[in-house]
């Protein structure tokens, strides 16, 4: 047989491709279909909202760092309002924390809904994407409720909430709970032991444990591979360590490994909900009593003086924080998030600087698919679950 | 580990620099370092058992212009053996801002300092890959510097694509793969 000359193909992966998952672009160096080098490029979407913070005050912030990462938009403004509870040394009241832990838990199922749906969708299981979506459409309608803003609600306040829980919120969250447990059972008949679904991850994307920790991995990349970091259980926040769950992990790192720890946070996230749920009232104090910070309620404005002039004041000036600095550590849907929060003692913040859990993930890209199948690509990035909202910011 | 032993021992681990605590009101236990200090900190930091801290957690940088020393490079790093949070800062002039990489370290540094460097214009040395990683390659101006504008008209200077022969792109490729030490 005459030897065929063969020679290595770089292939343009991106920046315009369905399944990066917003605008990456990843160039690859392919030996047949075996990726001999990957080299991803980023900041296609770099919008400088850091830099925008710092012309903003303080609460109009939150609306700007929900569209960092726009698949967890509740936790990264909860983030931000602890960062900044930190800095004015307030602490917020006992239902404001259960209402953020339900918040934050429904925006991890939400998230891990689109991830489900769009990583189902790339290794050919496009049914899944659709059943996803779907029940992604009651938490949507949640957020409708709670807020009148279905991705970006802006529910979150420093001090609070913006709000008190709307009428028919227990039920509807209730509703999606019971309805969320069978259908997630249903998810798991269509992959978990689905022929070519675990052709597709198994031992596809591996990385170590010693690798995950070392590039920076955490959330459910990092239990995947079998390191137990779960901030929630490390460095507990709003009352966390009160409430029974797992840290579900696994210990091969693949990609099927990520899937299994997903599904099965999602079904942690339900019991926290069910016991957050248990302990909120349908009516109640919502944010602290501190008139330097929160408004106050509607009625007084439109009937007394001081709090007409408290209204104008916090929403022409703002308030202003303590000089310093903060990053309180959360646990969002992608793992350890947080911003890092300088104040110089006026009501605008010096510098506020994200924790980006998807920009440490597309690093260690390469890590997993050099070696690997060009096929392999797509199953490898659908499973870090990056936001390029996140990445670039 | 309470607060004082861990930044008594890690004097211990650095006894040539002056390690100062800085108050801190949130998890993390603050200290200053002096910037010679960082590659020996920072080995110290991941390798002895008793700190074990592997996770980098985070890397960035703050502009106090224009107080001096200007600039603030930022480590959060993360014990998970030990469960604790450190930070460690760096103070550095405005007119020589650099500091040494700690890539070799911890290989999450990698990005960090790219966007560092390229969002402050802190430079790394010894830094694998000392590219933008954020803004366009042929970007002037460090945009999260305190004394960069806001709002800037610039013309696109990148409208047109590069033209290059197949063989200029390959050679391109090798040296950018050697020079990201491979």
């Amino acid at each position: 047989m005459p030897d065929i000359k063969t020679e290595v193909m770089t292939v343009n992966m991106g920046p315009q491709h369905p399944s990066t998952h917003g605008v990456l672009r990843l160039v690859l160096e392919l030996d047949g279909e075996t990726v001999l080098s990957a080299a991803p490029t980023i900041g296609f979407l770099h919008t400088g909202i850091e830099k925008t913070t710092e012309q903003k005050k303080w609460q109009q912030v939150i609306p700007l760092v929900e569209r960092m990462d726009y698949l967890s938009a509740q936790s990264n403004s909860m983030a931000f309002c602890l960062s900044v509870e930190r800095l004015l040394g307030v602490e917020v009241p006992q239902r404001v924390r259960d209402i953020r832990v339900l918040i934050a838990e429904l925006q991890r199922i939400n998230s891990h809904l689109v991830w489900l749906g769009t990583h189902g969708m790339e290794v050919g299981a496009v049914s899944v994407m659709l059943y996803c979506f779907r029940e992604r459409e009651l938490l949507l309608n949640i957020n409708e409720l709670l807020a009148g803003f279905r991705l970006f609600p802006s529910y979150m306040r420093v001090g609070g909430l913006r709000e008190d829980l709307p009428r028919g919120f227990h039920a509807a969250v209730v509703a999606f709970l019971d309805r969320f447990g069978p259908k997630l059972d249903e998810y798991e008949d269509l992959l978990t032991k689905n022929e070519i679904y675990l052709k597709r991850t198994q031992d596809v994307g591996v990385i170590s444990k010693e690798a995950a920790v070392a590039y920076g991995l955490v959330g459910p990349i990092a239990r995947a591979a079998g390191v137990d970091y779960d901030v929630r259980r490390y460095f507990p926040y709003l009352g966390y360590e009160t409430y029974d769950f797992a840290v579900p992990t696994q210990t091969k790192g693949d990609v099927y490994s990520r899937y299994l720890v997903r599904v099965a946070e999602m079904r942690e996230s339900m019991k926290i909900c069910r016991q957050a749920l248990a302990r909120i009232t349908p009516t109640g104090i919502f944010a602290i009593d501190d008139p330097r910070i929160t408004p106050p309620p509607k009625d007084r404005v439109y009937t007394e003086m001081e709090a007409l002039i408290q209204h104008f004041l916090i929403y022409s000036q703002g308030f202003t924080v303590p000089a310093g600095e903060a990053y309180v550590p959360v646990e969002g849907p992608r793992g350890e998030q947080g911003f890092y929060v300088v104040s110089d003692g006026t009501n605008r913040p010096w510098r506020v600087k994200s924790r980006p859990p998807s920009l440490l993930a597309c690093q260690a890209l390469e890590q997993m698919i050099v070696g690997g199948l060009i096929a392999d690509v797509i199953a490898v990035i659908g499973s870090i679950d990056v936001v390029m909202g996140d990445v670039d910011r | 580990m309470d607060v004082d032993t861990l930044v008594a021992s890690l004097q211990a681990a650095v006894p040539e620099a002056q390690i100062e605590q800085a108050p801190s009101i949130d998890l993390q236990t603050t200290v200053y370092v002096p910037r010679d200090a960082v590659p020996a900190l920072a080995r110290a930091l991941r390798d002895r058992p008793e700190f074990a801290f592997t996770l980098l957690a985070e890397l960035t940088a703050v502009d106090y212009w224009p107080k001096e020393p200007r600039y603030e490079v930022v480590y959060v790093v993360v014990s998970i053996a030990h469960r604790l949070r450190l930070r460690v800062k760096v103070r550095l002039p405005a007119d020589d801002p650099h500091v040494a990489t700690v890539c070799d370290v911890w290989p999450a540094a990698n990005w960090l300092e790219r966007e560092v460097w390229d969002l402050f214009g802190i430079a790394f040395d010894g830094h694998p890959d000392p590219r933008r990683l954020l803004m366009p390659e042929d970007w002037q101006g460090y945009p999260l510097r305190k004394d960069y504008p806001v709002q800037i008209r610039m013309t696109p200077n990148a409208s047109e694509a590069l033209q290059v022969t197949e063989d200029e792109f390959r050679s391109n490729l090798m040296k950018d793969r050697l020079t990201r030490g491979r």
